[in-house]
């Protein structure tokens, strides 16, 4: 492969690079028209995302930087993820930074950096790449959640998202190296074969492998805020700036699950088994927790923050109900849930930009009567918070429908049904704030001046979770392709 | 009209209707008003052609449509009646046209809202009669809850929020695992259409997940119905809910359940249905003896009625388990099988009569609560010569809804009860109690406690029913009175189908 090719097919990641250090740069030089850098930093998530797309129309499925990365369908689905939430995530920023902060230059450019590392996540396919990759994420997302650094809470959060994530990172690391130990390889494929000859010759090295998986399950576990690696997320969510919450909650996260599976699929086949058994407990208790605590919070980003654990549970359902193919699997499920969670949870949270933009509050009190004050917003919210729960005709639904489908294929059926009933109690919670928004009066009645631009972003989320929802025919066709390069279970 | 996709029409009118009220300015309450009763017009029209145009002969399912949706998982947008959704269909257009009309003159706040919600709670109720796809039947099945948790939760009395989650909950929790269910037997079958389904006669050949998926979707539909011990969301919900809307919960609404049952699990589940119909009998008698109990209990007028409806769906749910107990019995059995025929004829025409009876006693209900402000009726008294008007339509009313030979009520309750004691005569024998209680608490409580006896002086000035509240219930009385005297019509309309349907799963599980 000539350095050429080798371009085109790195170019969202190469165009993410130059239009980060691009907003950077100008940001030194220029001096006045910071809002000028903004709408740059938006035009910015175009190009990789078109790139993305011409790859994947074209067939694109080669290994590059000998074996580092690997651009397929599936890597450039995430990295058509990781574009629109970065887009979707910039967008909701511009008002809402203008007013808060004057380091508006390195936000973008931050922001614009959290998507470049976001796209390597999505195509990494050596231990080593991987470790980098999260690394990359997560030194960009410590330094966003603590941006305001003269406000106590996201200095805490950034301090605490930090602390977290150097453990769970170290611990990774070294259930990394203990692979690396017992395989001698550091490349995905190079494990899954170098595993298969120790199934022939067992070596004492095998049991280094156990303690491996779970060590690296740790630090994905991290990423994905899935329990017991969860307590970081609702304080670093709510003491974020609200944009960068949304980023972490839709984008991080699906990466994480992009590289749990390549790590899973391509690399352990063999121990389905016990990634299955230990995956099946944190989602079992990842989705009932996350439900249980959200529903006593007060704070609509914490409790978002909550119900982005509980999120997560589901689509681990997805995750470890991988069965036979027969139409459609589990992986399926986990891809079309990830972009149908992209705009619901994404909507979600921008809808919380827009309100907090104007009242400067996130308790869910002051959501009270919301429906005389921003009807248009009251009505998304309903949307989202419906597709969140999982109820027809919204994309969630269609998410749900695909994992739980996926858990009684597999014969989980207890987990299916502990996965809808979870469902049901969370409409306890999300109902909670259509409880606020339409049965009680407001407190104060003057309309709300809306800000344009997340209104804009609310808009085209809340049309996508209606399309996905009413028609996801094309988005299951996407996803179906994207699933095929996977090296499936023997 | 060939080709016309009527059955469309009629469940997406509705939607296309909400989302025009949606685009007419707030302050605009006349035309909002206006264009959503002139709009629900159009289904109840092409309803009345639909009874009209179907062959009730040929029984099969008519009007039907097909169209791709989502191949990858064989789902289809597929649409169709036959005998036992085209009453459905229509009881669904009438009340809603009723409940708009009424509601276009006693909703004064919130009014756009108020309509939207309704049109939409409309498409809801439609599609699930119409639609032969397990998925289409599900979206349709959960997009009710939604605009009912709000006309429940904005426009409802006192404990509004309360009975609104509760609801929602309730039903919801059913739901799911009804989800499950078509899940599982998606992935047993590779389909999600219904009557193919149950050609199918999913996992024949493993009784526990059989007896599994039955009880999945027995939940959702139970808790609809609803039938003892789920009924307990049922007060709340009708008493909270403004007057139309209990007019559709009651209408409508328990009739989803009870559809639920007919179209889904009788043929798809027969074989499990004969073995826990048992369960299913006793539960529908309680619901019958201890519904009227509780509700000959109650003070409150519109509870009592909502308790009345948990004895009246305990009729329809005995008429449905003693056909299923007859189950494989009727193959070779003629005699049985036309008993069966008898009860479920029976059950579906209380099902329709159920909508338009105690659909009209909470219309009654709505009309002196808003001259009153009060339902307690103890503090009523000697009414009648102050307000004979209603005492004469509610009279009637209650009569119906208590079953007096020569209207409506009597004949279904009649059906199921001769259709049952051939089968199972115990239960029968002991249901019949719940008619006794019911004539004992509306002749006792509602007519004599309200309209009989000294005349309470605080009433003196109590208007008598206008002209749109008596033409709101002048299609009821019609529709008493008619299928009272001759039900006929609406009885050809289902008989066909009903035989068939019981003459196939006879044989499949019988022969």
């Amino acid at each position: 492969m000539d350095w050429a090719e080798s371009l085109i097919l790195l170019s969202p990641q190469l165009l993410l690079l130059v239009w980060a250090l691009l907003v950077l740069g100008l940001d030194l030089v220029v001096k006045k028209a910071k809002d000028g850098l903004a709408y740059l930093a938006l035009a910015g998530f175009a190009p990789p995302l078109l790139a993305a797309i011409y790859l994947l129309s074209q067939g694109a499925d080669a290994s590059l930087l000998s074996g580092m990365v690997r651009v397929d369908a599936f890597s450039l689905y995430f990295t058509i993820i990781a574009s629109l939430a970065a887009g979707l995530v910039i967008m909701a920023s511009l008002e809402y930074m203008k007013v808060r902060t004057r380091y508006r230059g390195e936000f973008y450019g931050l922001l614009l950096l959290a998507a470049l590392a976001m796209t390597l996540m999505a195509c990494s396919t050596n231990l080593i790449m991987i470790y980098l990759s999260i690394e990359f994420m997560s030194l960009t997302s410590y330094l966003l959640v603590g941006f305001f650094r003269d406000d106590p809470k996201s200095s805490e959060g950034g301090l605490k998202y930090f602390l977290f994530g150097a453990v769970t990172s170290a611990l990774m690391l070294y259930g990394m190296s203990l692979m690396y130990g017992a395989t001698g390889t550091t490349d995905l494929t190079e494990i899954a074969s170098a595993l298969a000859g120790m199934r022939a010759t067992m070596p004492p090295t095998r049991f280094l492998i156990l303690p491996a998986i779970l060590l690296m399950l740790a630090g994905f576990s991290f990423k994905m805020a899935l329990v017991p690696f969860h307590q970081w997320s609702p304080d670093a969510y709510e003491g974020a700036p609200t944009p960068v919450a949304t980023l972490l909650s839709v984008g991080p996260k699906a990466m994480g699950f992009s590289i749990l599976l390549r790590v899973l699929l391509t690399a352990l086949p063999l121990f389905q088994f016990d990634w299955v058994a230990i995956l099946m407990g944190i989602c079992l208790v990842t989705m009932t927790l996350g439900n249980l605590t959200a529903m006593r919070q007060t704070n609509i980003k914490r409790m978002l923050a909550y119900s982005s654990i509980a999120q997560a549970g589901y689509i681990l359902v997805g995750i470890v109900s991988i069965g036979p193919y027969i139409t459609i699997s589990g992986v399926h499920g986990v891809l079309l849930y990830l972009m149908a969670y992209l705009f619901t949870n994404g909507g979600a949270f921008i809808a919380v930009i827009a309100f907090s933009h104007v009242t400067n509050s996130d308790e869910i009190d002051d959501y009270k009567g919301l429906v005389r004050r921003a009807p248009a917003l009251a009505a998304v919210m309903v949307i989202f918070l419906m597709s969140l729960a999982g109820l027809p005709p919204t994309a969630g639904f269609v998410g749900k429908l695909l994992v739980f489908g996926a858990a009684v294929q597999a014969g989980y059926y207890y987990l299916a049904i502990i996965g809808v009933l979870n469902s049901v109690i969370s409409v306890v919670y999300y109902f909670n704030i259509v409880r606020q928004m339409f049965f009680l009066p407001p407190a104060v009645e003057e309309r709300l001046a809306l800000p344009r631009f997340p209104m804009a972003a609310v808009v085209i989320c809340v049309v996508l979770v209606m399309i996905i929802g009413l028609y996801p025919q094309p988005l299951i066709d996407l996803v179906s392709r994207s699933v095929t390069v996977l090296a499936m279970i023997p | 009209m060939e080709g016309f996709p009527i059955l469309t029409v009629i469940t997406l009118t509705p939607l296309l209707g909400a989302l025009v009220v949606l685009a007419i300015p707030r302050d605009k309450e006349r035309a909002i008003k206006l264009f959503a009763i002139l709009l629900s017009l159009i289904p109840l029209v092409l309803s009345i052609v639909v009874w009209f145009n179907y062959d009730s002969q040929a029984a099969t399912l008519q009007f039907a449509e097909e169209y791709q949706w989502i191949p990858t998982l064989n789902i289809k947008y597929r649409l169709g009646v036959d005998g036992i959704s085209v009453p459905m269909v229509f009881l669904t257009a009438l009340l809603t046209v009723i409940s708009l009309y009424y509601s276009s003159h006693v909703i004064k706040v919130r009014v756009k809202e108020y309509f939207f919600f309704f049109l939409l709670l409309e498409m809801g109720m439609m599609g699930v009669f119409t639609s032969l796809d397990f998925f289409l039947f599900y979206v349709f099945w959960e997009i009710g809850l939604v605009p009912m948790y709000f006309l429940i939760g904005v426009w409802g009395g006192e404990r509004r929020e309360y009975a609104a989650i509760k609801f929602f909950l309730y039903t919801l929790s059913g739901s799911v695992l009804m989800l499950i269910a078509i899940l599982a037997m998606y992935f047993a079958e590779g389909t999600f259409d219904i009557i193919e389904m149950a050609s199918r006669q999913p996992f024949s050949d493993n009784t526990f997940l059989q007896g599994l998926a039955f009880w999945g979707i027995f939940a959702a539909f139970a808790i609809k119905v609803p039938l003892f011990p789920f009924h307990t969301w049922l007060p709340d919900a009708h008493v909270e809910a403004p007057t139309a809307g209990s007019v559709i919960l009651a209408g409508v609404l328990l009739k989803l359940g009870c559809y639920g049952f007919l179209r889904i699990l009788l043929p798809i589940f027969p074989q499990a249905f004969q073995t826990y119909a048992p369960i299913v009998g006793v539960l529908a008698l309680i619901s019958i003896v201890y519904g009227a109990l509780v509700s000959m209990a109650q003070w409150d007028l519109k509870k009592l009625i909502a308790y009345s409806s948990v004895n009246h769906m305990g009729y329809v749910m005995l008429g449905v388990a003693a056909a299923a107990y007859a189950g494989g019995n009727m193959a070779g059995n003629p005699a049985l099988l036309d008993s069966a025929t008898i009860a479920i004829n029976g059950a579906i025409m209380q099902m329709f009569n159920h909508g338009i009876i105690t659909g009209g006693l909470f219309l009654l209900v709505g009309v002196i609560y808003e001259r009153a402000h009060t339902r307690d009726l103890k503090a009523f008294g000697g009414l009648a010569n102050r307000v004979p008007r209603y005492y004469a339509i509610m009279i009637t009313t209650c009569l119906a809804s208590l079953g007096l030979p020569g209207l409506a009520g009597f004949v279904a309750e009649f059906m199921v009860f001769r259709g049952a004691v051939a089968i199972v005569p115990l239960l029968a024998v002991l249901g019949v109690l719940g008619v006794v209680v019911t004539a004992a608490f509306f002749l006792w409580k509602v007519i004599q406690g309200m309209f009989l006896g000294p005349a309470n002086e605080k009433w003196a000035g109590l208007a008598d029913m206008e002209r749109y509240e008596v033409l709101c219930m002048v299609p009821l009385i019609f529709f008493m009175a008619l299928f009272g005297l001759y039900p006929v019509p609406i009885l050809n309309i289902m008989n066909n189908t009903v035989y068939n349907m019981l003459h196939t799963l006879s044989l499949m599980i019988g022969g």
